[in-house]
């Protein structure tokens, strides 16, 4: 019997800019070749929330894609918060990361809220924190991406980051952390994308989401000898 | 009035630069340091003044095509063909072709400019013509946003005197919101509607259904299209007239890219155009170096595919018949290629899976690699060595003709390799 799993990408027309399909199709091939069948739906603005979701993954967009998505995004936060209350496992990443927090406060003190599901405030900078990035999180060892954001993130009292800085900006360039983590949700700046050369990430996602859904994870062994090698490239590189 | 001694100077440093090997662009950085009005100068004395080529993908090309068939035209025409596309690079060039007092021999200059130079540069010389080919997603570790590269075309336009060219099947290009703020005549080119999906632009990637607001507009009289393309044959349709052509020049995007060379050239020269040496201009125009560029290697054809961005890797790979070509992909990531390795997930590798890809290499030919697997492509071998990459190709398919994908820097080093199996034109 095949063990069907849901993923949901979120606003893939506008927020889409550094690869985020990369993270969906990870996450889709991965989840095929660990022996489940996997079903990407897109969710733009004005389509009917899905139900039965098991994970959701979303990116980063241009400031007018930004303002295209944003009253939708307010009116499905409920239920993305209700799923995140559930374990649902999520990634998003750059300008869905910031939106998943409390606020970001634009250059010129304007206020965009964010759906609140993670407890962040993001301040726009005036120097765009750019290159490539390594960060270390006990959970998932190092992470590799690129980062490319203006925003600079603050995590609160109620969350923890991803990871800590080893090489690269971060949330912002003052407190060394990288990334947020609620239940299963994981906010991040890093793209890459940022899937394919962390696959421990990818598979956590998906672990959570059997689990939620079958009770159990049935894991094969994948052949992540070229994700390794990109990874030791990668981080030689300069920022 | 050119300083005597900038000329001089400059001249002496593009010596110096040649023998040791430098970078072509090298000797204009140094003349626009010690003299900051000099490419003005020298442009200000042409009778046709300077024509701007700018957009994302194939400045390099277009570039090559218009001046040819300007000259097909009788005009001498001075241009920066080595795709150095700063405005170094441009003073690099003119430091190559002027004599001791500063003294270009031409009429006319045209000029592939990198956006983001183009919009300084237009400031201290506007164009009297402008051809801008399309907005897309490139390097954005270096541009940011594409809505603001959009503006920076808004800008060149202008900033243009006598009239402007734009592409109308790019959906940025051919807003409102581009067009306005305008004020010289606008013609436009692009391909007739059941051609146009064969062109798929950034937005048509990620949204089957574009938006009524960015729906291209109607072509004109007065414009240039692109009706029929049947193997190396195209035929394009303007003045009322259908006009087919055979062209040696690689992939469907070159010939799109001929169709606006043909726009302006129209436009520029207007009713004295002499048609059939235009057309016989534009059937001889060959590749670009390093743009569908085929070097002969043992024997067999050897083509150099460059990319630099999704929408360009895309075209790249929809262009040309991948059957019974033996490929090789060597991705870079040095700073003119781009550092961030994001966009190789913005293209789909598909096409690739029947003939799967027998060297990738390059500094990230491990994220290459990396991407090729989760698309299902066969690998043959994966080196980050282009030396060493290229030797094994060429050994491994003695008797297949050959293509190689290839970012900016790897294109070069890649030329460079090339001549120990071949002859390559040195185009420093």
């Amino acid at each position: 019997m095949t063990k069907k799993l849901s993923i949901l990408h979120i606003y893939p027309k506008d927020m889409n800019i550094y690869g985020d399909n990369g993270n969906v199709l990870v996450v889709k091939k991965r989840a095929e070749w660990h022996g489940y069948e996997p079903v990407v739906i897109d969710y733009n603005p004005g389509d009917t929330f899905p139900n039965d979701i098991d994970i959701i993954v979303g990116g980063g967009g241009q400031d007018s894609g930004q303002d295209k998505i944003q009253s939708d995004l307010h009116k499905i936060g409920p239920k993305i918060i209700q799923l995140a209350n559930q374990k649902t496992p999520m990634l998003v990443v750059c300008g869905l990361y910031q939106l998943f927090g409390k606020f970001f406060k634009t250059q010129d003190g304007h206020i965009i809220k964010g759906i609140g599901l993670l407890d962040v405030e993001t301040i726009a900078g005036s120097e765009r924190l750019i290159g490539n990035i390594t960060i270390k999180s006990s959970d998932f060892g190092e992470i590799i991406g690129y980062e490319n954001h203006s925003g600079q993130t603050y995590l609160g009292d109620n969350i923890r980051p991803l990871g800590e800085v080893i090489r690269g900006a971060g949330n912002n360039n003052k407190d060394g952390l990288e990334g947020a983590r609620f239940n299963n949700v994981i906010g991040s700046y890093l793209h890459g994308s940022l899937l394919p050369k962390n696959p421990k990430i990818a598979d956590f996602l998906l672990e959570c989401a059997a689990i939620n859904r079958y009770g159990s994870f049935s894991q094969t062994v994948i052949d992540d000898s070229l994700a390794t090698s990109a990874r030791e490239y990668a981080m030689r590189r300069p920022r | 009035m050119t300083k005597p001694y900038s000329v001089l100077l400059g001249k002496a440093v593009r010596t110096i630069a040649r023998i040791r090997g430098g970078g072509s662009a090298l000797p204009g950085l140094f003349v626009e340091k010690i003299d900051s009005h000099f490419i003005s100068d020298v442009l200000a004395t042409l009778p046709h003044g300077v024509v701007l080529i700018s957009g994302t993908n194939g400045k390099t090309t277009t570039t090559k095509i218009v001046v040819e068939l300007l000259q097909s035209q009788g005009f001498k025409v001075f241009t920066n063909k080595t795709g150095s596309n700063f405005s170094r690079g441009v003073a690099a060039a003119l430091l190559g072709e002027i004599d001791v007092r500063g003294k270009l021999d031409a009429d006319i200059a045209v000029l592939e400019l990198d956006e983001a130079h183009a919009v300084h540069f237009v400031d201290k010389i506007p164009p009297q013509y402008s051809l801008l080919l399309n907005v897309m997603r490139d390097q954005l570790d270096r541009f940011g946003e594409i809505d603001h590269t959009a503006k920076l075309l808004q800008h060149i336009a202008q900033s243009t005197t006598d009239g402007v060219v734009v592409n109308r099947d790019d959906p940025r290009l051919s807003s409102k919101k581009f067009m306005h703020d305008i004020h010289v005549p606008i013609r436009t080119f692009g391909v007739s509607a059941d051609l146009r999906k064969h062109f798929p632009s950034d937005d048509t990637l990620y949204d089957k259904n574009l938006r009524d607001e960015d729906s291209p507009i109607e072509s004109k009289n007065d414009d240039t299209s692109l009706v029929k393309i049947d193997g190396s044959k195209a035929t394009l349709y303007y003045g009322n007239k259908e006009h087919t052509i055979t062209l040696r020049l690689n992939g469907i995007y070159n010939t799109l890219n001929a169709v606006g060379a043909v726009a302006l050239c129209r436009m520029i020269v207007g009713d004295k155009l002499n048609e059939s040496r235009l057309l016989e201009a534009l059937s001889s125009v060959t590749p670009a170096f390093g743009r569908g560029e085929t070097i002969t290697v043992n024997g067999k054809p050897c083509q150099l595919v460059l990319v630099k961005n999704p929408s360009g890797f895309r075209l790249g790979l929809q262009s040309f018949d991948l059957k019974g070509y033996a490929t090789m992909i060597a991705i870079n990531d040095n700073y003119a290629d781009g550092r961030d390795m994001s966009w190789l997930w913005d293209v789909e590798f598909n096409r690739l899976q029947p003939h799967g890809v027998a060297a990738v290499t390059g500094v990230r030919a491990f994220d290459m690699a990396l991407r090729l697997q989760y698309d299902d492509v066969p690998i043959g071998h994966v080196t980050t060595d282009i030396s060493e990459s290229l030797a094994k190709f060429v050994e491994e398919h003695p008797d297949e003709p050959k293509r190689i994908y290839c970012t900016y820097t790897a294109m070069l080093t890649l030329r460079k390799e090339l001549t120990k199996y071949s002859k390559v034109e040195d185009y420093r």
